[in-house]
């Protein structure tokens, strides 16, 4: 094997400039979609991180048909407090969460004493929510990073509209689920920006206030949002979840809840979907860029060698020997390719990372592009160029395998 | 026994609508440690015959035992095989394998044919290498070296494996005369040391006079044998 390895390079290395002309092609594939797929993948991570990091959570469990009312922030489909107090100890039980917390959402009427606005107002524990949702507090530009009770977060749009500033009183009215109509003051501890962009109406309170407001008797909850351990494994960990959850409270064939992750709750799923495609087509270049360079070298090779292939054929080389000899100066080609596309591709990565770009994600500015290739993606690169090097020298090496030694020793 | 029988052997080709008869009725046997030679003009058939011998083609009818084996059977397969173990070939445009050095080209049947072990390799090749003078040149390319160099190295390449039988179709024509000799001596004495069989085809008069067994061939059939020493007789029957 090593022999024909030897022959292999050495044959490569008699056309050095066609041979150069090739491996660059591959190299350049292969640093264009390694850039892209670092660069895009670290967007999506970015972007992925901004909406579960600061908003959403991971995952997120409802009382069945609330996701689909979402808009209205319907207080008949919130989870009692036995319930939630069962979910609370079953997701404490689980080792792959980080943490989770319980909201209490609902909609309400927003006023400085001299006009008024609607808002959406989450009744969090801080603590538990700023461990689930982490980048809550960088998205407070102004006053205290959290908030007691009595105290409000609003949107940086409507403090602006409003013109309240960190420390004005405010009165937050909201509508119960019998329909009467409650009221409580709240002084503004910060003022907090959107992760999506301008508009947000987001604004956060102490989940013991939110139930006040809305007279509960005993605290509900409108969802649980869940932050795992490790976000590679949203799905298996969405399912395993379901399962426990299921086991519990599931009763005449009926689940009375809802798990959705991250991406059934957010628009922003098809933007990283879009990327995921976006990244398969440029791979799919590769594949066409790879296969066409190899092909058309391979094809050439055995062309201009058919009278060395009629003498390996006549001295009595096996046919197997000749298919394989030609399809290592393909392999070779690829795993030249890969190894110099490889190491020129993380150069720039490097340098992408040295450099400390900054881009703009919605309200957040100057976020840092920090590029990352995961190791299972350089694999998945460098096996693609490989296996396709070795398939496109397939045709030519079985044909110079099957040429009849007589007719090659003739060829002129 | 003889090395080589042939039995009546014809060789068609097709070229475009023309079928063309390269061999008709062809019969000789050829006894091991011969130095033979195919003679005749162009288009005589020494070529289609020696392609033959060489199992590089088949008889289109009759019967063809080479080293007791009839090549007309043999599949693509087996009939690879049998070459690297039975046959050595010599071409006139020498065809050693450019990205090879002299020594890598001799032993190329070795390791890719016949998987000798790297200590008997050695031995071989060193052995042929001295025997054809080309030990101090080991080590260089084919395109480093002269024509008659390269047939030297070439003879080495068909009697590293110990083949029964070396074929050598034209092996002199891109020569000039002197280098031609020395390559004809050379085939000779390695036929006296290892008693191998010899087989070449020629046009060249002068070379022919080498050959201790004439077959003269005139279109497609073979008109006379001629024994070194002066004995001929017409084999054309």
């Amino acid at each position: 094997m090593m022999n024909l390895y030897k022959i292999a390079l050495r044959n490569l290395l008699r056309y050095k400039r066609r041979t150069l002309l090739t491996a660059s092609l591959i190299t350049i594939g292969v640093v264009f979609v390694l850039v892209f797929v670092a660069v895009s993948g670290s967007f999506k991570a970015m972007m992925i991180g901004q909406i579960t990091d600061a908003m959403l959570g991971h995952i997120q469990i409802h009382k069945k048909g609330y996701v689909a009312s979402i808009d209205n922030l319907p207080l008949n489909l919130n989870l009692n407090a036995q319930t939630a107090a069962r979910i609370d100890e079953i997701l404490g039980k689980q080792k792959n969460i980080e943490a989770s917390s319980p909201r209490l959402k609902f909609g309400g009427l927003f006023s400085n004493f001299v006009e008024s606005t609607n808002i959406r107002l989450n009744g969090i524990y801080p603590d538990r929510e700023f461990k689930t949702v982490p980048l809550l507090t960088s998205r407070i530009s102004e006053g205290k990073k959290t908030i007691a009770k009595g105290e409000i977060l609003i949107p940086a749009l409507l403090a602006k509209g409003m013109k309240v500033k960190v420390g004005d009183s405010v009165v937050i009215v909201a509508t119960n689920k019998d329909g009467s109509v409650n009221g409580k003051q709240f002084v503004v501890a910060g003022i907090m920006e959107g992760v999506t962009g301008p508009g947000g109406r987001d604004g956060y309170v102490h989940i013991e206030d939110a139930a006040e407001v809305l007279r509960m008797p005993e605290l509900e909850i409108s969802e649980v949002a869940v932050r795992l351990k490790d976000f590679d494994r949203l799905h298996p960990a969405a399912r395993e979840m379901e399962k426990q959850l299921t086991g519990e409270f599931r009763k005449d064939d009926k689940f009375p809840l809802e798990i959705h992750t991250w991406e059934g709750l957010s628009p922003f799923a098809n933007v990283a979907r879009m990327l995921d495609i976006m990244t398969f087509f440029i791979k799919l270049m590769l594949v066409a860029l790879v296969l066409i360079s190899v092909l058309n070298v391979m094809i050439m090779a055995v062309y201009e060698r058919i009278r060395e292939i009629g003498t390996m054929a006549a001295i009595g080389t096996p046919p197997g020997k000749i298919l394989a000899l030609f399809m290592m100066e393909g392999l070779s080609l690829g795993v030249l390719g890969t190894i110099i596309g490889g190491g020129v591709g993380l150069l720039i990565l490097f340098i992408l990372n040295v450099a400390h770009i900054t881009f703009n994600f919605g309200q957040q500015q100057g976020l840092l592009l920090q590029t990352y290739v995961n190791p299972m993606d350089f694999v998945t690169i460098a096996v693609i160029v490989i296996l396709v090097s070795v398939v496109a020298s397939l045709q030519p090496a079985f044909k110079a395998s099957r040429m009849e030694p007589i007719v090659a020793l003739r060829h002129v | 026994m003889p090395l080589i029988i042939a039995d009546n052997i014809h060789k068609d080709y097709q070229v475009g609508d023309v079928v063309v008869q390269a061999l008709q009725g062809v019969g000789f046997e050829i006894e091991p440690a011969s130095f033979v030679s195919f003679v005749g003009p162009s288009g005589s058939g020494k070529t289609t015959l020696l392609n033959l011998i060489g199992c590089l083609d088949k008889p289109t009818a009759g019967t063809l035992t080479v080293a007791a084996t009839d090549i007309a059977r043999l599949d693509r397969k087996e009939s690879a095989a049998f070459r690297g173990s039975h046959l050595g070939f010599i071409f006139q445009d020498f065809n050693l394998l450019p990205v090879l050095t002299v020594y890598e080209n001799i032993e190329y049947p070795l390791l890719m044919v016949q998987n000798v072990p790297p200590a008997e390799r050695k031995e071989r090749i060193e052995r042929l290498l001295a025997a054809v003078g080309m030990a101090d040149q080991k080590d260089k390319y084919p395109g480093q070296i002269s024509g008659g160099q390269k047939q030297r190295v070439a003879i080495a390449r068909a009697l590293v494996t110990h083949p029964e039988l070396v074929l050598a179709d034209e092996p002199t024509a891109n020569l000039d005369s002197q280098t031609a000799y020395a390559v004809i001596n050379l085939m000779k004495r390695m036929r006296d040391e290892l008693a191998t069989t010899f087989i070449f085809s020629t046009h060249d008069q002068k070379i022919v006079g080498e050959a201790e067994v004439i077959f003269r061939l005139e279109d497609g059939s073979i008109v006379a044998k001629e024994m070194k020493g002066g004995a001929s007789h017409d084999e054309s029957l």
